[in-house]
Order: C-alpha cells, then structure tokens, then sequence
C-alpha cells in the first residue's frame, strides 16, 4: 500500500490543480493528487493557445458554453489573487467574405444568449485602425472585448502552489492504471503501488475516458486532437493587439494568430485527429499547415524569428461536451475538457469541489492559507527595484538567462516553490530561463548545475522533463 | 543608484573585448573598464580547448585557453578593470550602461565611449523549426562544448551533427575522443561552411561521413532522443521524398550558424544590418551612434580569432581618438554589396587611410577576383583561386587610390569559372 | 605507382593536392599545391600523419576539468592510446599551464601539457 488519502484527484493539470485547490479551501479533508508526469501541467494545460475564451463559440445550453462565461468573469480577479500574468486583450473573429459576416452574426448571437458581454461587429475602417497588420480581406470582425490571455502553465503551477499551502500532497510519476471499488471507496492502482481514498476525481485530461470506462457502463470515448503551434521571438512593436480568431469550423476555432502574455507571437493551432493521445510531436505538414492559414490573417508572416514549436493534444469527447459529475458513488469525473477547457476550469473545479462536499460530506475547512506573493520578475522592474532586489538577494545579481533577463535568485525560489521545479523546463516554464531566443543554449548549463544543487542530485541525474530525459548521460 | 563616469566602457571579456581594452590602454585610455558576465575572461576561448587559434597574429598554434591567457596577462599588465559577474542589462543612445553584479549591485556606468564585443550565439532548434518531439538531447555544439569542457559532462553517447559549422565539426572530433560514436555529419548546403582542416582533422580523421545537400527532417523521442530522420534537399533545400534515413541517436548537435548577439545593440539605437545581424560601422568600427563602437563577432562572425583580435584593436584604439576628439578628415563614403559578395565590413568608410574590406563570398568561386570600384574606377582586385562563404575574404585599400573618392564603393566578384 | 588525393590544412585555400608514391611508398611528387608549405605538409600527411591531441582531465576537488594538449603533434594512429592514456588521469591543484602532467604519452616522445592555470 503507498498512499492513504480522503480524496485522490486523478490528473494534475489546470481541471486537477483547480479542483485540488478549490476543494483544499473548503475542507480539511485530506486531498492527493496523482499525475503521471513529473510536474503538474504536462498534458494539454502546458501546450495550448493560452486564451481566456469570452464564451461564444459555445452552443447555447452546454456545459461548454455555462462554464466558459463564469469561467472567464473569474479570471480577472483569480490571477490577481494568484499572481499570475493575464492581460484581457479582447479578441476579434474575422469574416474574410460577406458570406462569413453570416457567421459571425450567428457567434454573435450564440454568445448574446450565452451571455457573453460586449460583443458586436467592427467594420472594417475601424478594423483597419484597431489591427493595421491585419490583411486587407479582412471584410469585418466580431469583437469580443472580454476575451484575454493568460500563460497557462503559470496559472496551474501558481493553483498547485495554493493548493500545497493549503495541504494538498502530489504524487509525481504516478500514472493511475486502473481504479477499483473498495468497501470503503476506491483503490487507484499505480506501479508503485496502490492508492486508496473514500472518493476518486477523475481530471486525467486525455486518459479520463480510459477511467471512466473502469467504473461506469455509460461509454465516454475521447479522441486525441493534436494541435501543432509556431512561437514567435518578441517583435519590437506588437504585431496584434487583439487575440485574432479566423471563422471556426467543425474541428475547432481554427488558426489563431495572438500575443502572449510575455509578448511573443503564437500561430495554431491545427486540429488533427491522432490514435496516440501522448504523441506531441510536431510534423513538418502541421507547422506548414498553420503558416498557411494564419498568413490568411497576417499576410506579412514570417518565421524568421521563430523561437520554437510545440503540440499539445486535447481530450474530444465524441458527444462534444465536457462530462461534469458522479460516475459512480464517491467517483467524480471532469472528462473531455478541451477547449474552452482552461477558460472554465476556475468556474468548473468550483462547482465540482462544491459538489463534492456536499455529496461526501466533508468537514469544513476552518482557516485557509492565501496564496504566495508572486515577485515580480526581474526582467519588469525598474533600475530601482532591480537594485533593491540584489541588496535582497545577491543572487539577483547573476545573470542566468540573458534571453528572458532571468537571474539566479529567480532560478532558485522556481525550484523553492510549494510545488517546484524539478526539471529544466519545469524552470522554464516557472521563471521563463531558456524560453527565449537562444532555447537555453547559453543558460540550459547553468539551470542543471543549479538543479543538481537545488535538488542534491547529481547533475547527470537532472531531466530535461522527468523520466528517461536526462540531460547528461555522464563524465567524461 | 549608483552613477560611474567612465571614459569607456567595453561590453564583453572575450578576445573581441580584451584586445579593444589592450589597445584602447594602449592608446592612452586610462579610465576603462571591461565588463564580463561569466565568472572568468577569455569568452566561448575558455571552451574551445583545441589548437589552431593565433597562426596569424603569434605564428604558432595555440588552444583557445592559451590564446585569451595571452590576453589576459596583456591586461593584467596594463591593469585593466575587468569586472567579472556583471551582467549589461542595458544601454541607452546617451551611452549609460546599466549592468548588475552580485557585489556591486545595479551599477551605471555614463559613458564616454562604449565598446560593443558581446559576441554572438548559435541558433538554435526552434530557428530552424524543425518538426518533431522536444525531447532531451538536442543541443546546440556550443552547449555541448561547454558540458563536456568545462564540466567534463557527456552529452550523449550516439551523435549526428546538423551543420557543418566548425563547433559541429570540432564537436564531432571532441565527442569522438571522448568515446561517443558520431553516426553522421548533415549539411543542408552542397558545400561545408568550416575550415577545410576541421574537415580533415574532426570528420575524415575519424570516418565520419559528412552528407552535404542534406537535412534533418525529423526529431523522435518522447523522452531521451531516439532517432532522427535525415533527408536530401533539392536545389532550393526542399527534402525529396523517397530520400529518407533514419540514424538511432540519443544526441542531436546543432551547428547551423551563428548570430551576432545585438539585443543591447539594437536598444542603443545603433543601426543594423540585415546581412551581417551586425551594427553599420565605419573604418573606425564606429557604429551610427556617436561614441559607440562594435567589433568582433558581435559586429560580424569571424571565422578565426585573429581576426576579432585584430579587428578589435582597431576599435580600440578608435574609441581611444574619439574621446580625444579626434575626427575623420574626410566624409563617410558608402560601401555596397555587388553581385557575389556578402556583408561587407564596413559599410562606410572615410578615404583618408588604408582599409581593409571583409566580407563573405555568397557562394563557391573558383579561379575568381575581387574587385572594389568606385563611379566605375577600380581601387583595388584581388585573385585567388577559390572564394567560399565558410571562408570570410578580405580586400585591402590602400590610401593613395581612396583619396578623393566621394562616391560609393561597390565590391563584386568577377568570375571565370562558377563553383 | 599509388595516387593519393589529400586537401592542404595549412591555410583556408584548402588546396586539393595530389600526392604520387612509388612502390616503396616513397613520395615521388606533389602536384596541385599553391605554397612550398602544402607540398611539406602533403609528404608528411601520406608518409607519417601527426596530429596535436587536446582534451580535458578532472582535476581533484575541482567541478571544472583542466584542459590540456601535447606538446606537440603526435602520430595520427597513437591519438586513441593517447586518450586512453589521459582517461586514467586524476590531476591536483596547483597546475600552470604550460607544465607537463603526463610525460612521453604512449613512447611518442611528447609530453602532454596543462594549456590553463588552475590556483
């Protein structure tokens, strides 16, 4: 037997970390969180457009559609709470014909019943003015200024902090192989081992209709839809203001082209079905393919200043909508959350940990911890705060990563953090060393030398991402 | 904050900015300093443990070590400040240069002239959007050779080599020595862009194969690296279909070009060019904002450290005349780019001494010259037998034949016989 | 009568030489050469290939290995027990560069030198 726990959450991505973190601020009841990787934000959580949907796309009436507006009215005030960047950019759909008006007309609508605010069509003067980069096609756009951006990761490393502070315990490469009934709940089997709890969550993103099937005859199916994105180096000048949305089709919103939070470019994604759900390998037809489309956006594109690549693969369940509830007694399910899964994921872990303790009566949670303080980075302060940040912290006067302007103080509170990181691009992802031109070429030495010591391993033993991925293989 | 005049400041402690530290203290520059991020001077020579650096400036060959400790002691000589640890954040038009150090905090320096030798960098995977998994054991051959020479750490034991840079080539040696297997060395170009002795001495020496007018299509893995997928390029460097082999390797080495590192540069103000990734400079490595200078790979990549050295004395003692007040005698005259010839440095220059013109090649000319004219007058030809872009070519100008000259310079290749 | 084709090293020109041998494996001519210095090299290179070997040894108590080099070249077919020769060395602080840490490297008369200081 490895782990006793009151409840186990299956998955640690933004649903499991959300969920987790919900749930640590209602009960006391003990909560574990069982992640096949070896961080939290593996899956889709780290590989998506990272945009804070407004709600229109929807139809109305879905699970879809209700958790995306609530979610999207939380997160203005979830990632000031959270430290975590977010900027409500508003995004525009763009109709290259008036054949398309008809369907932004229609998304309009959709998202009026949906209750999405603000929205309405911006003709194309205005839309020449508000995105000068925009192709001249452009025949209009359906602006919907609630839409914004948000590093993703972050989101979910800065929930599993909280959700640490509050008492939750991860369990990192512990893959969930199957779920058993137990007279006192549920058995989760591990290769390590087994798990056994009072109630299971089910967050397990692409494997969740795997679970499911362990516990219920209602048959889920998921099938794996990769998404292939470009990243663009900073330009000098933002290129769009907006999130730019083409017209969507059956397969998803289509191609985007957007800002990031930390003002790079980000062009995808495709939507491509695929059999092996953990399969994110980039393809040479796919990055092809989002050129292609996004140039219908941005004729000017060029990948000149590619920065990197990436895929993430979103859980589609075949009926189309999350699946939200009991699958069982005392087992919970969020399954198929594709996007706007990380949209409604504040609004989804809220009404699922709610939920929970009522059905399984927890105790109540008589005082919660607030979350850490997030330091501003390095990179945003102005000379003053710099230099009172190294009479701080010395540390703050070496530089690690030039790129991203990251210093070594930073790399080390990465790796310090309730839930650290333990990985060079688990420090990536957490304080941006190596995320930027040079892809670590210059620093990626550094960040192991400083694993090895954060973590008193031996710097042969660090991992680019966990598992068999070490960075060294030994001494010369 | 702290404030610090200084006459000049030079960013970077590698060769570029030692020998423009060396000749500026030479020239009569006493209040300089030199600004170096990593621990210890001497730049990427500090991992470029192999021979054959300053043939042309000691007439011997010595390791890359062997070759910055001369400099070093050089300016140790002449007591040189060189602040080791100190990251440049910034610098403004105006010349203030913000930098941060663990001892000293956020410093900045106002000043007089301002030396740009940061170097340059690789570029890496993501540049070249190659498709496949981000998995472990992809690395630029620059982070190789720091891993295994400066931390005495091993990479990978199972190696193909993209690009046949010399770092890849000397990568391939290193690795080898070091009792990995280097499967294959895959250029995307038909020709090699590294010394012909690294050909000989880091490829040939050891078997390794070296496919030229090929690619890397594909990256596999989840983990570990696991394989790569290498293809043929057509003549406009498209993979053709049917070509593919697959090579199991748990190391991919980058060596597919180097970029001059001018962010600083850029938010100084000083103009680009689009050629060379490298400032616009005059014959006296003066950038086109006043009081700032660039030299060595930051201005444009060299093959041989020689020539940064020596390039870089020149900067040195430049910045050296400007804070004497000195000027050209003569106005700026543009130099231009003609047919076969690329990036020349620089791209302005005063007629009023020798200059000598560098440049690459844009691609393999046998049996070919070089000749720079001016309003259809010749000032200078140079033959040789072979011009290749690996190998940066130079053409001096002498005085006598500038004098007067007001119009642009044009370099071209005139060809006999096309590579 | 042998032909070997070999490219020059010493300078970027990279010439393409072709070295004639006789039965005896003697050199009987150099052809293709710009400079005295490529026929020089091109004797050596078919009749008795040398090559400078560089690498780096760990040093006792140190993270950062030293690097080092052979005084001076050494046969090509010796680089491998070269380096086997160096995989066995642990050296100690203080080293200056230039002073020998390993002597007469596998019977080839060279010694292997440190090419940096370490205090």
């Amino acid at each position: 037997m490895l782990e006793h726990t009151d409840i186990l959450i299956i998955g640690a991505g933004v649903v499991g970390c959300a969920l987790a973190r919900a749930l640590s601020l209602r009960t006391d009841a003990q909560i574990l969180v069982a992640e096949r990787a070896c961080d939290v934000a593996e899956g889709a959580s780290k590989a998506n457009s990272g945009i804070v949907h407004a709600g229109f796309d929807a139809l109305p009436g879905s699970e879809k559609a209700r958790l995306n507006v609530k979610g999207a009215a939380m997160y203005p005030a979830l990632c000031r709470e959270l430290g975590v960047p977010y900027r409500q950019c508003g995004a525009l759909v763009t109709a290259f014909s008036e054949a398309e008006r008809a369907t932004l007309e229609k998304l309009l609508r959709q998202g009026e019943e949906n209750g999405v605010a603000g929205l309405r069509i911006v003709e194309r003067e205005e839309l020449r003015a508000l995105e000068p980069n925009l192709s001249p096609e452009a025949v209009c756009a359906l602006e919907a200024p609630t839409a914004g951006i948000v590093s993703p990761y972050e989101l979910v490393y800065a929930l599993a902090d909280h959700a640490a502070l509050n008492g939750v315990s991860f369990l990192f490469d512990t893959p969930v192989i199957g779920i058993e009934k137990t007279p006192g709940g549920w058995l989760a089997v591990t290769p390590d081992g087994d798990i056994a709890c009072r109630c299971v969550v089910n967050c397990a993103g692409i494997d969740s209709a795997r679970l499911h099937g362990q516990v219920s005859a209602k048959p889920l199916h998921i099938t794996p839809r990769r998404g292939q994105y470009h990243v663009l180096d900073h330009p000098e000048t933002p290129v769009f203001r907006h999130t730019m949305f083409q017209c969507p089709t059956a397969m998803g919103k289509g191609v985007l082209v957007t800002p990031t939070v930390h003002g790079n470019v980000l062009l995808g994604p495709t939507a491509e079905d695929i059999s092996d759900g953990f399969d994110t390998a980039t393809t040479a037809e796919g990055l092809a393919e989002v050129c292609e489309t996004a140039r219908k956006t941005w004729p000017a594109l060029s990948t000149r200043t590619a920065v990197t690549n990436f895929s993430g693969v979103r859980a589609h369940e075949d009926g189309g909508d999350f699946v939200i509830g009991q699958a069982a007694p005392h087992c919970w399910e969020a399954v198929g959350i594709e996007s706007p899964g990380l949209t409604s994921a504040p609004a989804l872990a809220e009404e699922l940990a709610a939920a929970i303790c009522a059905a399984e009566g927890m105790t109540e949670k008589a005082e919660t911890v607030p979350p850490l303080k997030r330091e501003k980075p390095f990179n945003e302060m102005t000379p003053e705060e710099q230099a009172e940040a190294i009479r701080r912290d010395p540390l703050n006067g070496r530089l690690i990563c030039r790129c991203e302007v990251v210093t070594e103080a930073e790399i080390r509170a990465a790796i310090r953090r309730p839930v650290g990181a333990r990985t060079v691009d688990g420090v990536k992802r957490r304080c941006r060393a190596g995320m930027g031109r040079c892809q670590g070429g210059f620093c990626a030495p550094r960040v192991v030398e400083i694993l090895s010591e954060e973590l008193g391993i031996p710097m042969t033993a660090v991992t680019k991402g966990g598992g068999a991925s070490r960075m060294l293989v030994g001494e010369i | 904050m702290e404030t610090i005049r200084k006459a000049l400041v030079i960013i970077g402690g590698g060769p570029a900015g030692l020998a423009a530290g060396i000749a500026a203290r030479e020239a009569g520059v006493t209040d300089l300093v030199i600004l170096e991020r990593e621990d210890e001077a001497g730049g990427i020579l500090r991992q470029c443990i192999h021979n054959g650096f300053g043939l042309h400036r000691y007439g011997e060959e010595l390791t890359g070590p062997e070759y910055a400790a001369r400099d070093i002691a050089r300016a140790a000589e002449l007591g040189l400040g060189i602040r080791c640890g100190t990251t440049v954040l910034s610098v403004s038009p105006e010349r203030l240069v913000t930098c941060v150090s663990k001892q000293e905090g956020l410093q900045v320096f106002e000043a007089g002239a301002v030396i740009l030798a940061m170097g340059c960098r690789e570029r890496p995977r993501g540049a070249l959007g190659t498709p496949g998994t981000r998995c472990a054991g992809v690395y630029t051959a620059g982070a190789a050779q720091k891993f295994v020479n400066l931390e005495g750490l091993m990479p990978g034991r199972r190696v193909v080599i993209l690009g046949s840079g010399d770092i890849g080539l000397i990568m391939a040696r290193r690795m080898t020595l070091q009792g990995a297997k280097v499967l294959a060395c895959v250029e995307l170009m038909p020709y090699s862009s590294g010394l012909n002795r690294n050909i000989v001495q880091c490829l040939q020496d050891f078997d390794i194969p070296l496919y030229l007018s090929h690619t890397v299509t594909d990256i596999r893995g989840r983990e570990r690296l696991e394989g790569v997928t290498v293809m043929e390029v057509d003549e406009h460097r498209r993979p053709i279909p049917g070509t593919e082999t697959d090579f199991a390797c748990d190391t991919l080495l980058l060596s597919v070009g180097l970029i001059p590192e001018n962010e600083l540069s850029r938010q100084a103000g000083v103009p680009l060019s689009p050629v060379t990734g490298g400032a616009v400079v005059d014959d006296r490595l003066h950038t086109g904002v006043p009081g700032i200078f660039a030299c060595g790979n930051v201005l444009h990549v060299h093959d041989l450290v020689d020539f940064v050295s020596d390039e870089s004395f020149r900067a040195g003692q430049a910045a050296a005349a400007f804070l004497r007040g000195e000027a050209p005698d003569a106005p700026a005259v543009e130099v231009r780019d003609g047919e076969g010839v690329r990036g020349t440095v620089p791209q302005r220059l005063h007629p009023d001494h020798d200059v000598t013109l560098m440049f690459r090649p844009a691609g393999v000319y046998k049996n070919a010259a070089v000749v720079a004219e001016s309003a259809g007058v010749e000032l200078a030809r140079k033959r040789a037998m072979i011009f290749t872009p690996g190998e940066m070519a130079t053409l001096p100008l002498k005085a006598e034949k500038l004098r007067g000259v007001t119009a642009p310079i044009t370099v071209r290749m005139e060809v006999k016989e096309n590579g | 009568m042998a032909e070997r084709v070999i490219t020059c090293i010493n300078c970027p020109m990279g010439c393409r030489m072709t070295v004639t041998l006789n039965e005896n494996g003697e050199v009987t001519g150099v052809a293709g050469n710009t400079c005295k210095r490529g026929e020089v090299y091109a004797r050596q290179e078919v009749t008795a290939p040398v090559r400078m070997v560089t690498a780096v040894v760990p040093v006792r108590g140190s993270a950062m290995p030293l690097s080092v080099k052979t005084r001076s070249p050494i046969p090509k077919k010796d680089i491998a027990a070269c380096m086997e020769a160096l995989r066995g060395l642990r050296l100690t602080a203080p080293i200056a560069a230039g002073s020998t840490v390993l002597s007469d490297v596998c019977g080839s008369g060279v010694d292997v030198i440190a090419t940096k200081t370490v205090d």
